[in-house]
């Protein structure tokens, strides 16, 4: 197992260069512009010495390069003297990775929007996870009865009502009519004593219930379908006919080997966690990481999709090789070579 | 199994019961629904009649208890939420990405003078507003001098000086910089302080209307002393700055957050002691237009909502719950139908939609003025505008909509929809369905045309209304819609930009900051026109190349009188309508909305919208 | 439970036909709720097909003296603001929306289960498939659109017309951006199973290898891939719907059921006909199409049968 996960660190070197070589050229390809969301009282010459002084003048190799030391070497660099604060070399003068629409410094701009998002999105997830699971693990368990039926309805539901409608009804519901709770984020709220508290769980609670039913509904079917598949095998029958109780047959050995395609999607969807909820941080005006990159690709940030997308893609990386270190704790026959 | 279908039913059932109750608010019973859609319609419009004597009344009232305290009113109110839903992105108006970011800068930074919302300038930081008359525009029309108002302290506490502006000026001119309000800066050569309150700018040529540099919120003035280490290239890395620039505005920035928050507390040493009244200001972004109409209009969280452009049926639905009102202000922005004069078929290659003086590859029809007058006549404009734009719109003929003196009436006879007119038209001209599959051909080419324009949900309806009348005159259309960023963004190698016009017809709204259209009449010049040799840019994009034209714009650049202007204005107008290089829609409006406990609004499309955000107030209860 | 005794007590039909789908088939008609959805799903199509030749009002007629008409017997499903008629809109649209659900659904469980049962079973192949599944994982969704956009859509154009060179652009693009989570299911359950004595057993009897893979181990992740696919379906008509918003999709006067619920949103509470509809039309298939994927999945488990 050791030397298979250092294996696989290694190869995750070249494996995430390659993704960053064709996120930039895509990046590059895409026929969007930054000036394209100016006023058009804006002369045309005037737009053009713009993308100049945004660098875009420079040969694609050289923009590429100079992003991957910006990204690898000047913004790590920044983040260590600022933890630390101790100067390394010439600081100031570094050329630090900016955005074009907020010319401020991008990683700044992700650790802004960082909490919100983490606040929101893990812990919807969270909250998923832990209703889904045991759901998915009843529905199972008692196929067809009335709990599984409105399991699946509600699953259903949540997944083929968008959430852009359920977040509006819920609005229109509970901030329009019942005035229950903010129908948006603050953004500058800060969690200090008891009453604020309270004040952040209501402004996180409609967009943590849309996001919830969504992600419930996929997890759901996974888990019942797995746990289904398991319930009729041979093992089961072998331990029922020991004369365990039903409880300890399931949590112990079918939910054990029914979890492996459930832990490939929680694991996938961990890194989606910090790439937002695009949609739902849009209706409740979050302005966490999702609105940041929709934002910056509808403006053309580049800088901005670029490390968003990358970052994203180093974190897919990662935790698909948690998924894997998984299944052979999971199911022991597993093996790597 | 027969108890599972019953349970399916009935979480059927209570799903419709759930889309039910989102239906509950609904103002009157769905049988009559254009009585519920006449009346808030109507009330939306008595109270813009109303904005003003309103604004009167709210005046008298905070003179009158500021003289019964003898105290400040300043700093008495409690937070003034104002929404943007496209949030700021920078502070910096200069290096901006648009409205948003130059209304939320607006707040803290000033020009030395402003528009009011009537479209007159008011002198802002200045004394008064030079003239010839006066004798602050020199009688050559090649240089201005502003006299700053003694006392003015930036929120820093240091006096604001000449100094300042001429940084500015510097600042913007600089060419490594990439500044957005260059074109404000137009022939300036040089600008001196003169001495601490004056400051004289100088044009290398004849100004007719030298009210460019430093007038209205889109070239306000910085603090030499924070952006001094930020010329040129280092523009873009003064984030501290661009992020909190200091100003001599009401407010000034306590916290930024880019593209979500901006929180301004009161400037202190702002010139008038008894202003601002609210002690704090929120500026939040996000969401989109509904969402901010709802969020004053319905639930009330805030008290100012920006550029809200709502189905007007919603946004009439929503004003009727009673929190808010709909304001709309008319600046200069036109939804027009550009008529592409090239060719602008694939087949051609390289060629395509591409002008040049030998070979002004001319469209198989759209060059014909019979077939761009039908289309034209196929058109309602009064139901677009009242359908789709509401408060929003009105319909219009004429490119250039205001100011009032600009505003030509020679071709409002386009107000009137005339589908048979138009069938007669295109019939007599021998343009004619020749194998009878309902479209027309000319020489024939039948009248095909691909319509695009940008993605907005207003510009889809409109392009589904412009087709189905179009088929009734016999000429069909292929929609396309595409992203804005990529519609409007310049990439010379992208083929769906507006530049390069790879269509029939387009659609889209522009507009001219100020009230002066002199550079905006230029746009369709011979010279603008975009082709391969200027990488696509220009504002010429129906390719029209016309010598009298041209020979009108250089007789405006060099008049001064207004009224002759104006004639010259209106004769440039009706040569671009009369030859249909474009055709007009709809003359926009802005629409925003604000608590109706909040007063003091003036609704202004020339300047910031928060132009006078010094003068509002809460209403007391 | 019931279900499965049921089919235990039902054994008689199944005497005859002994081909593995003749089988299944059996074992489907005897799950109620799979009949259910096979007649929800039935009953959508021949309306979509069906309906607007019976029901030939036109979708994109605008006729502003009926705008925002509720549900009445001369517009059985209303109008919107235009005064388009809704229940002609429903039916058009749902021939696209179906015809985009299913060929999108079937792209990505193609690829997805393809790439994934390779890379589970062939530990060589491990490797290369996944990092470049990662990667797809990792691409920008929007901006990879519009390069495709970009670079196809002026061919196809020119080769199929407008709208079915659209239409194989938009399934193509969004099957082939679905398909990763799948791969990575499927990868994971084919590396379990590949582990069990009966996969042991076909191998030391010297079965051959592609055969083990397709015959053994592949039936045994069909549940998982059933799941995905009918909530693919689902994904792929809210998927469209987001398109056509970006203006990457068909043209805006081509209605569908993803593109009605989304323009109708901001109506929600004003005319809330022009959301119910859509939006139930999409909940009734992808319910209907998941108890179908229940009945398939139960009647393709061959413990469940006699």
């Amino acid at each position: 197992m050791g030397r298979y996960l250092i294996r696989r660190l290694l190869t995750a070197i070249p494996t995430l260069i390659a993704i960053s070589f064709v996120i930039f050229a895509i990046l590059d390809l895409a026929p969007s512009d930054p000036t394209g969301n100016l006023p058009l009282t804006i002369p045309p010459e005037v737009k053009e010495q713009i993308r100049e002084s945004l660098g875009l003048g420079q040969p694609f190799h050289v923009r590429y390069l100079k992003w991957m030391q910006q990204f690898f070497i000047t913004e790590p660099l920044n983040i260590l003297e600022e933890t630390t604060g101790i100067a390394i070399g010439d600081s100031e003068g570094r050329f630090r990775l900016r955005s074009w629409q907020t010319r401020g410094p991008v990683i700044d701009l992700v650790l802004e929007r960082l909490p919100q998002t983490l606040w929101v999105v893990g812990l919807a997830y969270l909250v998923s996870i832990v209703i889904a699971i045991p759901l998915g693990v009843i529905s199972a368990v008692k196929q067809y009865s009335w709990i599984d039926q409105v399991a699946t309805i509600f699953s259903m539901i949540g997944f083929s009502v968008p959430t852009f409608f359920t977040g509006l009804l819920a609005i229109i519901i509970f901030s329009v009519h019942l005035g229950w709770f903010p129908s948006f984020y603050d953004t500058t709220h800060q969690v200090t004593d008891w009453e604020s508290f309270v004040f952040q769980i209501k402004q996180i609670i409609l967009p943590v219930s849309v996001l919830a039913l969504f992600q419930t509904a996929t997890l759901n079917r996974f888990t019942r379908s797995s746990v289904l598949d398991n319930l009729p095998q041979d093992y089961v029958r072998t331990v029922r006919a020991k004369g365990f109780r039903e409880y300890y047959v399931i949590m112990t050995h079918v939910l054990r080997n029914s979890l492996i395609p459930v832990v490939t999607l929680v694991a996938l969807g961990i890194p989606t966690i910090f790439g937002g909820a695009i949609i739902t941080e849009q209706i409740f005006r979050i302005n966490g990481l999702g609105a940041l990159l929709i934002i910056a690709i509808q403006g053309s940030d580049i800088p901005v999709v670029q490390s968003l997308t990358f970052i994203f893609a180093i974190l897919i990386v990662l935790f698909n090789l948690v998924a894997d270190v998984i299944y052979g704790f999971l199911d022991p026959r597993i093996h790597y070579s | 199994m027969k108890r599972n279908l019953f349970l399916f039913l009935c979480a059927a059932i209570a799903l419709m019961l759930m889309a039910a109750c989102g239906a509950q608010p609904q103002p009157a019973a769905p049988e009559e629904p254009e009585s519920a859609e006449a009346e808030p319609a109507e009330e939306v419009a008595e109270e813009e009649a109303a904005e003003e004597p309103a604004e009167e009344v709210a005046e008298e009232e905070t003179a009158e208890e500021a003289a019964e305290s003898a105290e400040t009113m300043r700093g008495t109110g409690d937070t003034l939420n104002i929404l943007y839903w496209q949030a700021a992105s920078t502070m910096n108006p200069f290096l901006s990405g648009g409205t948003k970011d130059i209304e939320a800068a607006s707040v803290v930074l000033e020009p030395l003078a402003r528009y009011d919302e009537n479209g007159n300038m008011v002198p802002w930081l200045v004394e008064e507003i030079p003239t010839v008359e006066n004798g602050g525009v020199a009688e050559d029309l090649t240089s201005i001098t502003w006299k700053i108002k003694e006392g003015i302290l930036w929120s820093d506490g240091t006096p604001f000086t000449a100094e300042d502006v001429k940084f500015t000026a510097e600042y913007c001119l600089n060419e490594e910089m990439g500044c957005n309000a260059l074109s404000y800066l137009g022939d300036v050569e040089s600008v001196e302080a003169v001495d601490d309150l004056t400051v004289q700018i100088n044009f290398g040529v004849p100004k007719p209307f030298p009210y460019g540099p430093f007038v209205g919120a889109t070239i306000p003035v910085l603090q030499k002393a924070q952006f001094e280490d930020c010329m040129g290239v280092k523009a873009q890395e003064c984030t501290d700055q661009n992020f909190a620039p200091i100003g001599t505005g009401p407010y000034k920035v306590t916290d930024f957050k880019a593209n979500d928050v901006v929180v301004y507390d009161i400037n202190e040493n702002y010139r008038d002691p008894d202003k601002p009244y609210f002690s704090q200001v929120i500026f939040k972004g996000g969401g989109d237009a509904a969402a901010a109409a709802r969020s004053v209009l319905e639930t009330g969280e805030v008290d100012y909502a920006w550029n809200l452009q709502v189905e007007p049926q919603i946004l009439d639905s929503m004003a009727a719950a009673g929190k808010g009102t709909v304001v709309t202000a008319y600046g200069t922005s036109v939804e027009r139908l550009m008529v592409n004069f090239t060719n602008p078929d694939p087949a051609l290659g390289d060629l395509r939609a591409v002008w040049t003086e030998d070979d002004p590859n001319p469209h198989p029809f759209l060059t014909d003025p019979v077939v761009t007058q039908a289309l034209s006549m196929a058109i309602d404009r009064e139901a677009i505008a009242t359908q789709l734009y509401g408060a929003g719109g009105k319909p219009t003929c004429n490119v250039l909509p205001a100011p009032e003196i600009y505003v030509s009436t020679a071709n409002d006879g386009c107000l009137e929809q005339d589908i048979e007119g138009a069938n007669a038209l295109l019939d007599e001209a021998g343009i004619v369905d020749t194998d009878g599959d309902g479209i027309r051909e000319k020489d024939g080419v039948p009248l095909q045309i691909l319509y695009q324009t940008s993605t907005n949900s207003v510009r889809q309806s409109t392009q589904a209304l412009v087709k189905q009348w179009w088929e009734q005159i016999g000429v069909g259309s292929e929609l396309r819609n595409i992203d804005a960023g990529v519609f409007f963004g310049g990439d010379p190698a992208s083929p769906d930009t507006f530049q390069k016009f790879f269509a029939d017809i387009e659609m889209y709204t522009n507009n001219f900051d100020g009230t002066d259209p002199e550079s905006y009449m230029g746009n369709w010049l011979c010279k603008e026109i975009p082709n391969p040799d200027n990488q696509w840019i220009g504002n010429n994009m129906p390719r029209y190349c016309n010598a009298d034209y041209d020979a009108l714009v250089a007789q405006m650049s060099e008049t001064a009188a207004l009224e002759d202007r104006a004639e010259l204005a209106k004769q440039m107008n009706d040569m671009l309508m009369q030859d249909y290089v474009m055709i007009p829609l709809v003359h926009r409006g802005d629409v925003s909305a604000h608590s109706n406990t909040l007063e003091g609004v003036r609704m202004n499309t020339w300047d910031s919208e928060l132009w006078n955000i010094a003068d509002w107030t809460r209403a007391s209860e | 439970m019931t279900a499965q005794s049921e089919t235990i007590a039902l054994p008689a039909a199944a005497k005859k036909q002994r081909s593995l789908w003749g089988d299944v088939w059996v074992q489907f008609r005897k799950h109620k709720l799979a009949m259910f959805g096979l007649f929800v799903i039935a009953f959508i199509m021949i309306s979509v097909l069906i309906g607007p030749l019976v029901y030939t009002r036109d979708p994109e007629y605008i006729d502003f003296t009926v705008a925002n008409q509720a549900p009445s017997l001369q517009f059985p499903f209303g109008t919107d603001n235009l005064g388009r008629d809704g229940l002609a809109r429903n039916l058009f649209g749902g021939r696209i929306s179906i015809a985009v659900g299913i060929v999108a659904m079937l792209i990505s469980m193609f690829v997805g289960s393809f790439i994934g049962a390779l890379s589970g079973y062939y530990s060589k192949l491990d490797g290369p498939l996944m990092r470049f599944t990662d990667m797809m994982l990792a691409l920008p969704l929007l901006p990879l659109l519009l390069v495709i956009i970009l670079l196809f859509r002026d061919t196809l154009r020119a080769t199929f017309g407008p709208e079915t060179g659209i239409f194989l652009l938009i399934v193509f693009v969004i099957g082939i951006l679905n398909w990763m989570p799948t791969a990575r299911v499927v990868r994971g359950s084919v590396l379990s199973i590949k582990e069990k004595e009966f996969v042991e057993a076909a191998i030391s009897i010297g079965t051959n290898q592609n055969t083990v893979l397709l015959k053994h181990v592949f039936p045994n992740v069909l549940s998982p891939i059933i799941v995905a696919a009918t909530l693919s379906i689902a994904n792929a008509i809210i998927t469209e719907s987001a398109l056509s918003f970006l203006g990457l999709g068909f043209p805006s006067d081509v209605p569908t059921w993803g593109r009605l619920l989304y323009d109708g949103k901001d109506f929600m509470t004003f005319t809330p006909w022009v959301v119910i509809f859509p939006g139930l039309f999409i909940s009734f298939t992808v319910l209907g199409i998941n108890f179908m994927g229940d009945g398939l999945r139960d009647a393709l488990d061959p413990k469940l049968r006699d």
